[in-house]
């Protein structure tokens, strides 16, 4: 039995001046994993690699078990971009024809009952959409087949907060069936933080780490103290430092330890977004 | 069944579920062999990841409270209320004796102690 629906290994890919090195990582069964990075840093390019719609120069990708290339995969994945891909004279009403052509495994019902939930117009063209009712469209054309993997590729970017929400109670009522897995890409790693039970980090074409989510937020921490005592802490008990003007800030695996073997410094909880800011900034301040 | 988590507790979202859960079994809220909602629908329900709710029942299974057959579900474990109490007492006894002795030697009087005691209550 497979445990993973994405399994990812040794993944390489090699453009003009970008390089992804060596990319592996899994997306478990029933779980939501947050994929995170700066803009560049191949996060696009690993899923285009993971639908088989690049190819690559290494490595191996499995999806429910089975070979990317293997084309039944492709009816259990459903897939969101940034950008709404349907056609402005479209109304929803016309993409359930067009799709339910395309998938066999349509839910008519399904697609109906969200474009309700959601309140989007069956008879109105895209056109006429806001930016919100398009991703919102987008995600339910992308669930209504009843795939076992969603991927979104910064699907949440641009929309307000109320519509993020929903679509991240879409997420967790997607995987109430525990076969079902999500791999969302973001930048807005609050969304992440929210839901996500494993994170991955990719910066410069590398993976960073790849860690439970619930472990980065209780137990990474950034310390914050004067150049004097920063030279009083052991290098290994933290993972970066940077030096602003004013004092020396470095991100730590364990808190609570610094927290015991340190007096007089200031130990502060991280966020997805500090963590991330750390790796990719470095020691720049 | 209420859950009420806090995002600016310094207590992890996984304990502050396991305390609460813990507290509506040892108050009657909650009876033994009661179906806890499963740890998928408790994520969505709080709008936090499977893994977080799963740590808790890990911990409530641990400690006996709570008993989870596979494939049917999480439940009230049947077990006896008085009984956790009795040891949940003692176990606090013996930290308060611990205080009291600190406090005996280092002239901490105990209208004082008292008062901090009253103070976590309160908290």
């Amino acid at each position: 039995m497979e445990d993973n629906n994405i399994f990812v290994q040794d993944l390489c890919k090699r453009f003009d001046g970008f390089l992804l090195d060596h990319v592996s990582f899994r997306v478990p069964k029933g779980r939501i994993v947050g994929f995170i990075g700066e803009n560049g840093a191949g996060k696009s390019t690993t899923i285009h690699l993971i639908l088989n719609e690049l190819k690559r120069d290494g490595g191996q990708i499995r999806l429910f078990g089975r070979e990317n290339t293997d084309p039944c995969v492709r009816e259990d994945i459903g897939v969101v971009f940034d950008e709404c891909c349907f056609h402005d004279v479209f109304n929803p009403s016309d993409i359930e024809k067009i799709l339910s052509g395309v998938y066999r495994s349509w839910d008519s019902g399904l697609y109906r009952q969200y474009l309700k939930k959601f309140g989007i117009p069956e008879r109105k063209p895209i056109g006429s959409f806001s930016r919100g009712m398009k991703m919102e469209l987008s995600i339910i054309c992308a669930m209504a087949h009843r795939p076992k993997l969603l991927i979104l590729d910064e699907a949440t970017a641009g929309l307000d907060p109320v519509v993020r929400d929903e679509m991240l109670d879409l997420f967790l009522e997607f995987i109430q069936d525990e076969e079902c897995s999500v791999f969302l890409s973001s930048h807005i790693t609050s969304d992440i933080q929210k839901v996500a039970d494993y994170v991955i980090l990719i910066h410069q074409g590398r993976i960073i780490f790849e860690e439970q989510k619930d472990d980065l937020i209780y137990h990474f921490g950034i310390v914050r103290c004067g150049k004097e005592k920063f030279a009083s802490i052991s290098p290994d008990d933290y993972l970066i430092h940077r030096v602003t003007n004013v004092s020396v800030e470095c991100l730590v695996r364990d808190r609570e330890a610094v927290r015991r073997k340190y007096r007089d410094i200031v130990v502060d909880n991280a966020t997805l977004e500090d963590i991330m800011l750390f790796y990719v900034r470095g020691g720049a301040a | 069944m209420e859950i009420i988590i806090s995002n600016s507790s310094e207590k992890p979202i996984y304990e502050q579920i396991c305390i609460q859960i813990k507290n509506l079994i040892m108050n009657g809220t909650l009876s033994a062999g009661e179906a806890l909602p499963s740890m998928r629908v408790l994520a969505r329900d709080l709008h936090i990841s499977v893994i977080t709710v799963q740590r808790a029942y890990e911990d409530l299974t641990r400690d006996g409270f709570i008993e989870t057959v596979s494939g049917k579900g999480s439940f009230v474990a049947a077990q006896n209320r008085e009984f956790i109490r009795e040891e949940q007492l003692r176990a606090a006894e013996e930290l308060l004796q611990k205080a009291a002795e600190i406090g005996r030697a280092h002239g901490i009087g105990y209208e004082q102690m008292a008062n901090i005691l009253k103070l976590f209550y309160e908290e």
